[in-house]
């Protein structure tokens, strides 16, 4: 019964974004001030679609909780002996439960829009309606007619397959749902970009609608990746926290364009100025992130010619990027025109840093995009080839080394036009950080160009990003302000983290037999023993490693290697020992046939660095939005208050006239 | 006859596959090489090798029984005193260009290295617009 309400809830939301795009698009007939009656359906539609939509999610994961294996997909993707944290997990862990979840916020986020949003105009928000009712109703019909998550066997299956080891994990609890959210929450981006474009309402006020579900967007990604990264790097085994690998690839383009957005919508917001640059980039922003999930979910990127098999889902998807992304597009083509070039700006302005900057990430991003699809491309034709870190780093630093070095200077120049001799003691103390670093760290010791140029820089943005709060009080800084300190100090904080990974990592892999001793950097690791151990669906050998600093109180580390038996694999797992200076990061492996241990220990300082520094970034956002929304609720009573009054005068004027005699 | 030709082949066939699960790694796959310099240029090179039998993993980061087998090659090599563009040339001749995470100008990858430039001199173009015209504009009006 459970899956049946899930299905049918399901349907019914469908229905009802067909009913919110239809009534939606109305508006667009009602004259300016008037109400068309078919209009008013598109709100409440909305806000019952996401009852439904996160009703039906609900119930999928309610079936993941008690594992009912009548289900096709519970039975192929859970087993009764998973902890129930994987089981609850594990609902998001497939392809249909995915996109289960992707619609689930995506109705939600719909909803939220249409519930709470009061301050548009309503031609444009029937638009935007409209625009994202479409856009929902691609993927219902998706997840029904490709992807039916509730599915029956026609016999219950007596036990059921299990989850890949590598995703039980708290890690899977954490990174698709924040990663969903922030794609998802881009959707409203885009149809309010549409909305405004199509009813020519491409001003500051809409910018100030805009920028928070972009801000929110935004924070979600950035936290995302971040977890996504450290994930990767402590489940995988080898220490690995980036690998330019397309599936991450598929995260980080939606992530640049929405940067690009957030900076080019406070512009929009301030100046009125990059008015068909923010909607570009806005269509830009969520086509991104539906490439991502088509690239992810389509099997594309296991092989071109396993999609070309069994080309359903894949075809699906694609049809619905080329109608989305080709239909915005289009619309983009033949009404940029008609909005209004906005506010002018000299080049050395904050705006033309800003706008240096969006060019710089879009670089960036066509960058990422290429060098992703072009293996995919040429295996069409029958040609393998690789494209990785050789090719993604230097390619991508040619554009990231300029924007950094103009993110430094940008926050303290003048809006509209400024002179740069204001700043030149600014200017002269960011150029000697950045070459007086570089110059001391070659001093002692050789390294790769890029982790030596990451850590100048690094020095010079962390300096920089203080730079704006010179000399003003910093009880009256903006929260808005302190957000974008922190999250460009957060930058600064990930790539020293990121260089010194490159450029100081040290790595020892050795056969040890209990009892010996392996050094590495200032530390002295004793394999004391291994012993077998057992886990609720895994067997595992854990080895008892002593770490010991420079002689130092020695610290137990113990990582395993365990056998899954449902699905059997085997992962490693892990042990780290973290310090403000670094991690030791140490695997067991094999046994060889002498009897000695396989161990594999890594010393890299500073790699912690990377995450803090993402976490940084995010929590600055974070900040923007509370800055934002302090702000905007100020300002809003400020206007109630003054209406009351103006009400109160009013009321006077009517009594006073009233005759004494 | 033919049945037990046939089981000869089989068991043929089979020796390497089973050979592949349960021989020892090679020594060179799980051990460092005792000189620094040589093990950071082998390290270096084996992080932009693919691992084949992986998805998007390189042979250094690769528990795969094959991947233990190129980093065993790639160590030995070095250590018998070839650079690793020479290994690297090896390992292409013997694989296919998929091997290889560093994607060399050729007739099919060339596109990837006109594209910085091509996008160098877009940013170029649209800054100029942009940027350019404002403040000959800016000149105009004022």
């Amino acid at each position: 019964m459970i899956p049946e309400i899930g299905l049918a809830a399901l349907w019914l939301a469908a229905a009802l974004a067909v009913l919110q795009m239809v009534s939606g698009a109305f508006a667009l007939k009602a004259a300016e001030g008037a109400v068309n009656p078919l209009a008013i359906y598109a709100r409440p539609a909305a806000v019952v679609q996401a009852f439904l939509a996160v009703l039906a999610f609900l119930m999928l994961l309610w079936s993941f909780a008690i594992t009912d294996l009548s289900i096709k997909l519970v039975a192929s993707n859970s087993h009764s002996m998973k902890p129930l944290l994987y089981k609850l997990t594990g609902t998001w862990g497939n392809h249909e439960g995915s996109m289960l979840l992707w619609v689930g916020v995506l109705a939600l986020s719909g909803g939220l829009l249409a519930g709470f949003e009061k301050r548009l105009p309503e031609r444009t928000m029937g638009a935007t309606l409209a625009v994202q009712g479409f856009v929902a109703l691609g993927f219902y019909a998706f997840l029904l007619l490709s992807s039916n998550p509730f599915e029956r066997l026609p016999v219950p299956a007596a036990e059921g397959t299990g989850l890949n080891p590598l995703l039980q994990d708290i890690g899977l609890a954490i990174h698709p749902p924040t990663l969903y959210a922030g794609y998802v929450g881009l959707s409203v981006a885009f149809s309010l970009a549409m909305g405004a474009l199509l009813t020519n309402q491409v001003n500051p006020s809409f910018a100030r609608v805009l920028r928070p579900w972009v801000l929110g967007a935004w924070v979600l990604l950035t936290f995302g990746i971040t977890a996504g990264s450290y994930w990767a790097y402590y489940e995988l085994g080898w220490g690995g926290w980036w690998f330019w690998d397309p599936v991450e690839n598929a995260s980080l383009m939606p992530w640049l364009a929405a940067t690009a957005l957030m900076h080019s919508v406070s512009v929009l917001a301030a100046r009125d100025a990059l008015r068909t640059w923010t909607i570009m980039l806005g269509v830009l922003a969520f086509s991104m992130s539906m490439l991502g999930t088509f690239l992810v979910r389509s099997g594309v990127l296991t092989s071109v010619h396993a999609f070309a098999v069994d080309p359903e889902r894949g075809a699906f998807i694609l049809g619905l990027l080329g109608l989305y992304i080709g239909g915005a597009f289009t619309i983009f083509a033949l009404r940029a025109g008609a909005v209004a070039e906005g506010k002018r700006f000299a080049i050395a302005s904050r705006e033309g840093a800003l706008v240096f900057n969006n060019v710089m990430l879009s670089a960036i991003l066509a960058i990422v995009l290429l060098g992703t699809l072009y293996p995919l491309l040429t295996e069409v034709f029958d040609v393998r080839v690789s494209v990785g870190p050789p090719y993604f780093n230097p390619a991508g630093a040619i554009f990231a080394i300029p924007m950094l070095l103009v993110m430094a200077v940008g926050p303290l120049l003048r809006w509209k036009s400024d002179k740069p001799a204001r700043l030149q003691f600014e200017l002269a103390l960011i150029a000697s950080l950045v070459i007086g670093v570089i110059a001391l760290v070659s001093f002692f010791g050789q390294f790769p160009l890029l982790p030596l140029l990451g850590l100048g820089l690094a020095a010079a943005l962390a300096v920089a990003a203080f730079l704006p709060l010179r000399g003003r009080n910093l009880a009256r800084v903006p929260v808005a302000t302190w957000g974008m300190v922190l999250a460009h100090f957060g930058i600064a904080v990930s790539l020293f983290g990121m260089a010194c990974e490159g450029a100081f990592s040290q790595e020892r892999l050795a056969a040890v037999a209990p009892g010996g001793t392996e050094q590495i950097g200032d530390f002295a690791v004793t394999l004391e023993s291994v012993t077998p151990v057992a886990g609720p669906n895994w067997t595992a050998i854990e080895a008892r490693l002593a770490v010991s600093r420079d002689g130092g109180e020695p610290v137990i580390l113990n990582p395993q290697a365990r056998n899954f038996w449902s699905p059997p694999q085997s992962t490693s797992e892990s042990a780290l020992l973290t310090r403000w200076d670094g991690q030791l990061y140490a695997v067991i492996g094999n046994q060889a046939e002498d009897g000695r241990w396989q161990i594999r220990v890594w010393w890299k300082p500073f790699v912690t660095f990377i995450w803090y520094g993402g976490l940084l970034i995010a929590l600055g956002g974070i900040l923007a939005i509370a800055g934002r929304v302090k702000v905007d609720v100020k300002r809003r009573a400020a206007v109630t208050k003054g209406a009351e009054r103006r009400a109160d005068v009013e009321a006077l004027d009517v009594a006073s006239p009233v005759p004494a005699e | 006859m033919i049945r037990a030709v046939v089981a000869l082949l089989l068991a043929l066939l089979a020796i390497p596959v089973m050979a592949q699960d349960s021989m020892p790694p090679a020594p060179y796959a799980y051990n460092q090489l005792d000189d620094p310099r040589l093990e950071a240029e082998a390290t270096t090179l084996m992080h932009t090798l693919r691992c084949l039998k992986c998805q998007s993993q390189s042979i250094a980061d690769s528990d795969a029984p094959m991947a233990g087998d190129m980093r065993h090659q790639v160590r030995s090599r070095i250590l018998a005193g070839e650079s690793p563009d020479q290994i690297r040339g090896w390992l292409i001749a013997r694989y296919g260009d998929y091997v290889s995470y560093e994607p060399e100008v050729s007739a099919t990858t060339w596109p990837l290295f006109a594209a910085p430039v091509l996008l160098l001199l877009i940013v170029a173009g649209v800054l100029l617009r942009r940027l350019g015209k404002r403040r000959s504009d800016a000149g105009d009006t004022v």
